[in-house]
């Protein structure tokens, strides 16, 4: 897709497609697209904020969402703040995006200092906005997920964030998008472009709502299109509100998704697409897959001229693709190596025609010296009927330095574990490697499911 | 649980099969003065031992740090009755 010379803005992407029936809504709010054509939630003139470096910052995501689409195009650079960030990291997240204002509703997490606010709620006030020059080419700041320490800033365009939206996908009229990923958060946010510039609805989740509740409400607003994460998932299908919906596409990234997950989101939508994504903050998005299998075709790997080119260099994953961040802001390491591949860090295996996710380098088991990723035993786990989900560590152990323990969540009505813990070890020792087979398995009432939707793997 | 060394002892001798079994190894004749690495067990199995016997009876003699590995099945064995006594 080349890029028109004139930049369109995100605003103007939005409004492309017609705004009949189209609108975004979250737990308390609903917010006509036409609306924007027209106004906006800040309570300020959009001059004040033409060049400069914006931080928006909201407990619930529609402020957030309503202030981007007013200021790309006007702003230099719009920082999505992730309410789960620690305000004492805020300082240098401020200095280092040279942040000049702040656009907030007062909730999230707040600068003590050091910029000037604007106020932005979650209604869109009529104003004159049809006229503004929207020509600034505004780079998006999204914070990554990460486990420990700052999170990174990553810097994106609207090119490279909207540049996966041109995969393909077909989409009927009028989609109603979802998502349980905070939109702020890549994931999300691939998900609100799509609705976005898709001439779609787009319904917001809620880090305040119980999923069975917004599970209704996903139900209740028509929602055609929902994402998540595999953890998100198992969680939505533990609710006894998972039939209130009736998607017609289900897609899944964030962490790999096991042959499991992906029979039982088909089982419970019968009707649904399910596809599963790869994507990361910084690389972009590189595919996704539609055959409803685990894994992807090896045919992906080493196609030059591809949007998203794929090599498997020591076992991981490396991509470059126009979708790819721009960097990171601050001090954080140089993105890519000398030819622009980014290294994923997600380490893959061929077998037959096919490469499956084993996990994440960093997760790495070590068993006497011998490898096991936690995400290989876990995918096997999952597939007993009676395992909803299961997290897989390392056990200290004195003679091998490690050894493979689990933690399973059991179905309602599954029994007690000890009536299935020989056939789950079964299972394992037919399909794994011996030092992979866990040691001791443990019956847990919850998995803890951090803010990004991943699986929590540090205790 | 007992405190009585011979149950310990027998508990892990049942242990040493079991595992053995599960992890199709053939074992020698089992004997104190059978040194471990001689007997058909690698060091995944007595990982594997070693973890079951923490879980079964509570008792993990390695915790401390400051234990010898144990070079036969009886040094093994004695590494448990003393965690009892002690």
């Amino acid at each position: 897709m080349a890029s028109p010379p004139d930049r369109r803005s995100l605003l103007d992407l939005t409004l492309a497609p017609g705004t009949d029936a189209r609108a975004l809504s979250d737990e308390a709010h609903r917010v006509a697209v036409a609306a924007l054509a027209t106004g906006t939630n800040l309570q300020a003139p959009l001059e004040r904020l033409r060049g400069r470096s914006v931080l928006l910052t909201s407990a619930t995501q529609l402020p957030t969402v309503l202030a981007a689409l007013a200021l790309d195009g006007i702003a230099r650079r719009i920082l999505l703040c992730l309410p789960d960030i620690a305000e004492s990291d805020l300082p240098s997240i401020m200095a280092e995006g040279e942040v000049e204002l702040v656009v907030t509703d007062g909730s999230g997490p707040q600068p003590s200092a050091g910029a000037a606010r604007v106020a932005a709620g979650s209604a869109v006030r009529p104003g004159d906005v049809a006229l503004e020059d929207r020509s600034v080419p505004t780079e998006w700041v999204l914070f990554t997920s990460g486990t420990t320490g700052r999170p990174k800033m990553v810097a994106h365009t609207l090119e490279s964030l909207t540049g996966p939206l041109d995969d393909g996908l077909k989409v009927q009229e009028r989609p109603v998008w979802s998502t349980f990923y905070d939109v702020r958060r890549y994931g999300g946010l691939q998900i609100l472009l799509r609705a976005l510039l898709g001439g779609g609805s787009m319904v917001l989740s809620s880090a305040s709502e119980p999923v069975g509740d917004f599970l209704v409400r996903v139900g209740q607003s028509g929602v055609t299109h929902i994402s998540g994460t595999p953890s998100h998932w198992r969680r939505a299908l533990m609710s006894p509100n998972a039939n209130r919906m009736a998607p017609r596409y289900v897609r899944l990234s964030g962490e790999v998704a096991d042959q499991a997950i992906l029979d039982h989101l088909k089982q419970a939508y019968p009707h649904s697409d399910v596809a599963h994504a790869f994507a990361s903050t910084e690389a972009g998005v590189a595919f996704d897959v539609r055959d409803g299998l685990a894994g992807f075709p090896a045919s992906y790997i080493d196609q030059p001229g591809t949007k998203a080119e794929m090599r498997v260099i020591d076992g991981t994953l490396r991509i470059r693709s126009s979708r790819t961040s721009s960097g990171y802001l601050g001090t954080a390491p140089r993105l890519g190596d000398t030819e622009g591949f980014i290294d994923t860090g997600d380490m893959v295996e061929r077998r037959g025609e096919r490469y499956y996710f084993v996990g994440r380098r960093e997760g790495v088991i070590n068993v006497g010296g011998q490898k096991v990723f936690p995400e290989e035993v876990e995918a096997v786990i999952n597939r007993h009927p009676a395992v909803q989900m299961s997290k897989v560590w390392a056990r200290k152990s004195p003679i091998t330095g490690a050894i493979v323990a689990a933690d399973l969540v059991l179905r309602e009505g599954a029994g007690p574990l000890a009536g299935i813990r020989e056939p789950i070890l079964q299972m394992c020792r037919d399909q794994l490697a011996a030092h992979k087979v866990p040691v001791s398995l443990r019956a847990v009432p919850s998995l803890p499911v951090g803010p990004a939707g991943k699986l929590l793997r540090h205790d | 649980m007992s405190t009585a060394g011979k149950d310990i002892r027998g508990f892990i001798l049942e242990q040493v099969q079991a595992v053995a079994r599960q992890q199709k190894k053939t074992l020698a004749p089992l004997s104190d003065g059978l040194p471990l690495l001689e007997s058909g067990l690698d060091s995944l199995c007595i990982a594997i031992i070693v973890a079951n016997l923490d879980d079964e009876l509570g008792l993990d003699p390695f915790a401390s740090g400051a234990v010898d590995m144990p070079v036969t099945l009886g040094d093994f064995i004695r590494l448990y009755e003393h965690g009892v006594a002690a």
